[in-house]
């Protein structure tokens, strides 16, 4: 019965999200230009929350995602311009990425240190550095992505389409299919919930959670590297505002499933879009008072507040995740 | 009984006064280690980019408190991180991780300036100051409370939300209602509802800073209130079957922590000359939320060691701009020393792990 009546309501939601486009088409406004943003602002969220599922399912919690994406973005950058070679940069954004997992997971799974202010340590961290770095390197402030280095884009009928919207979405299928096919999601998740009885079954339950953290940072890596390269073309200190801990309410959101992480990001970056796509059609300019606009500038995170408080309560998390695992002295 | 053998010889060793503070050695060193590990990759990296770190750290430390400007603003910023500090630190001792400072600062800031433009009798208007911007905080942090006892829901997120909500908020009124026409910076707060200065750019607000600071060690550790908050804190659980409201306590250190935020908002806003407003962007307001947690953890989350660790903090502060003036090194350096800082605080067995492998080597 319930399961029906969520199915019926879901129907419901989707049709009137269709109408409302639709309508909002017939008046005239840009609904195309909408969904690109929104799939745009998805792909950060998308990548940040998919990676810190798998940290937080083999245990580890990593509230250093804004810095990883904050660094990444600002290494990618650096890279790019001195070799003039787009995919170095990406790889280095993703290596940056990885060796702050490295660091974080170090700290939290070896030496047993608070997960959580290690992370605010490097999101301290992160935002000093990436400072400091676009201070020495060019000049203080915004530093712009030279033209003509950016990324390709899918062209589409609406208009160009990263290549990552996809990247990301099949990402979400693929880590779907190891969690829940392969016996390495098995021990992932298992090792979130009870780690001692996976460490009893041969498999090194450090190696396994510090391998974990490295590729969930990797990927908050590439998603800096796709906001500075791709998404805005450009680096500064204040280019994540926010985004690293939207995908941590993604991932709340979801209850730690890859998919609906996906599904999450989404959501929230449909609302990080209409917070940028309200500004610039043209029907509604004249109508928003001056100033109003730092109240839509508000959308993402007042959505990600309401949501976060509607759906939680009843999402299970693992059982061990965020505390460390302690081997047995022989 | 080889403990206990060892702490008899600790009192034969250091007498009474010793032995009452010798509880103090370890988390002492552990901050001064901390401290020292993050200035230390600082100025590795300053090596790294060619600059001088010897040069810069040894300017930013003389002219924070070595000259009489620089130890008037180190105190003035100290008043300011101290309060936030308060904020971070409670929240631990209720088991919780409240990095909602920022927000409540800058709801607190705002507060002071709109209330000072009510034309109030002389002394009423400072005490509304004060009152109100502690309001605001404790009214910032009440939604986290909430969400936190009822629902579930990680302080860490929602504090966050609050705080880009609270900036956008602050904006709105820096450019709308309460602009300064023509700039875009707030109106100033009239010089009645300003704290009186003790010297240089001091204000009186240190006063009511430290003072707070010990009302709440006292309220901590010395009343009932105080027993179940950090029971709470200790183990919720436990404190559960023992009786304890769990929700009131961490309500509490939300709302006491709201108080100590939006107080530190009003002490920047109607403290620190010449300015006495918000500035554009919100500068001014911005960035003290953060540091306060790495003045909490090198102050071991108790209200008195905040107070000395806040002064250190509040010299990394000043100093800085001399530094950048002086030795051409961009102020930024003092975040990433604040963020290593913070990194090595995470690690408090780091220093056993390094004395285990000298014992091992040298045995």
């Amino acid at each position: 019965m319930n399961k029906i009546r969520k199915r019926v309501l879901w129907i419901i939601v989707s049709l009137s999200v269709v109408t409302i486009f639709l309508a909002m088409q017939l008046v005239g406004l840009q609904v195309s230009s909408l969904i690109m943003i929104s799939l745009h602002a998805m792909v950060p969220l998308g990548l940040v929350a998919i990676g810190e599922v798998v940290n937080e399912r083999a245990g580890t919690v990593n509230i250093g995602l804004e810095g990883i994406l904050l660094l990444s973005s600002f290494v990618a950058v650096y890279v790019t311009e001195v070799s003039r070679n787009l995919a170095l940069g990406i790889i280095f954004g993703m290596v940056t990425g990885a060796f702050i997992g490295l660091i974080h997971g170090l700290i939290s799974i070896y030496a047993k240190g608070d997960q959580i202010v290690s992370g605010v340590g490097i999101n301290l961290f992160a935002a000093g550095f990436v400072a400091f770095g676009i201070w020495t390197v060019w000049v203080p402030g915004v530093h712009m992505l030279p033209a003509g280095l950016g990324m390709s884009r899918i062209s589409t009928p609406w208009g160009g389409l990263s290549w990552f919207v996809p990247i990301t979405v099949v990402l979400a299928l693929v880590i779907y299919f190891v969690f829940y096919k392969t016996s390495w999601g098995v021990w992932v998740r298992a090792a979130g919930e009870n780690p001692g009885a996976v460490d009893a079954s041969g498999v090194r339950v450090y190696r396994l959670r510090l391998i974990a953290c490295i590729f969930g940072a990797l990927l908050g890596g590439l998603a800096g590297a796709y906001m500075s390269l791709d998404w805005v073309g450009m680096t500064s200190k204040a280019l994540p505002a926010g985004r690293g801990f939207i995908a941590l309410a993604c991932v709340v959101f979801s209850g730690l499933e890859p998919i609906s992480a996906l599904g999450a990001a989404a959501l929230f970056g449909f609302c990080d879009g209409l917070s940028t796509w309200i500004k610039a059609v043209p029907q509604l300019v004249p109508i928003i008072p001056p100033g109003f606009d730092n109240f839509i500038k508000m959308i993402p995170y007042v959505a990600t507040l309401v949501a976060v408080t509607l759906v939680i309560g009843r999402r299970r998390f693992p059982k061990s995740v965020g505390r460390p695992y302690r081997r047995e002295e022989i | 009984m080889e403990a206990q053998k060892k702490r008899r010889l600790n009192v034969v060793k250091l007498g009474w006064f010793g032995e009452r503070f010798s509880g103090l050695a370890k988390p002492l060193t552990q901050s001064v280690f901390a401290i020292v590990i993050g200035l230390a990759i600082g100025a590795l990296l300053l090596v790294v980019w060619g600059y001088d770190p010897l040069d810069g750290f040894g300017q930013l430390f003389s002219s924070a408190f070595f000259t009489n400007i620089g130890l008037s603003s180190t105190l003035s910023y100290a008043t300011t991180l101290m309060l936030v500090g308060i904020t971070f630190g409670l929240g631990v001792r209720a088991g919780l991780f409240n990095i909602g400072a920022e927000g409540q600062l800058m709801v607190g800031a705002m507060t002071a300036v709109a209330v000072s433009t009510f034309s109030l009798p002389p002394l009423l208007c400072l005490v509304a100051g004060v009152v109100f911007s502690m309001l605001a905080g404790a009214l910032w942090a009440f939604p986290v409370a909430i969400l936190k006892v009822k629902k579930g829901v990680h302080e860490v997120v929602s504090t966050i939300m609050l705080n880009w909500i609270a900036f956008y908020l602050c904006l709105y009124l820096v450019l709308g209602p309460l602009t300064k026409p023509g700039t875009h910076t707030s109106v100033q707060i009239p010089v009645d509802s300003r704290f009186p200065l003790l010297f240089g750019t001091l204000s009186s607000a240190i006063l009511i800073a430290i003072l707070f600071a010990v009302v709440v060690y006292f309220i901590i550790w010395y009343t009932k209130l105080g027993c179940k908050i950090r029971a709470v804190g200790f183990d919720q659980e436990s404190a559960h079957y023992m009786g304890i409201n769990p929700g009131r306590a961490m309500t509490i250190g939300f709302l006491m922590g709201g108080l100590a935020s939006g107080l530190a908002g009003g002490a920047v806003v109607m403290g620190i000359p010449p300015d006495y407003a918000v500035f554009t962007e919100l500068s001014n307001i911005t960035g003290y939320g953060f540091a306060g947690i790495a003045v909490a953890l090198i102050g071991r989350n108790h209200p008195l060691g905040i107070i000395f660790s806040s002064v250190f903090f509040g010299g990394l502060w000043s100093g800085k701009r001399a530094m950048q003036i002086y030795s051409g090194i961009p102020l930024e350096i003092v975040d990433i020393v604040i963020g290593v800082i913070v990194i090595s605080v995470a690690l408090p067995e780091l220093l056993d792990i390094i004395r285990r492998k000298i014992k091992g080597r040298s045995s």
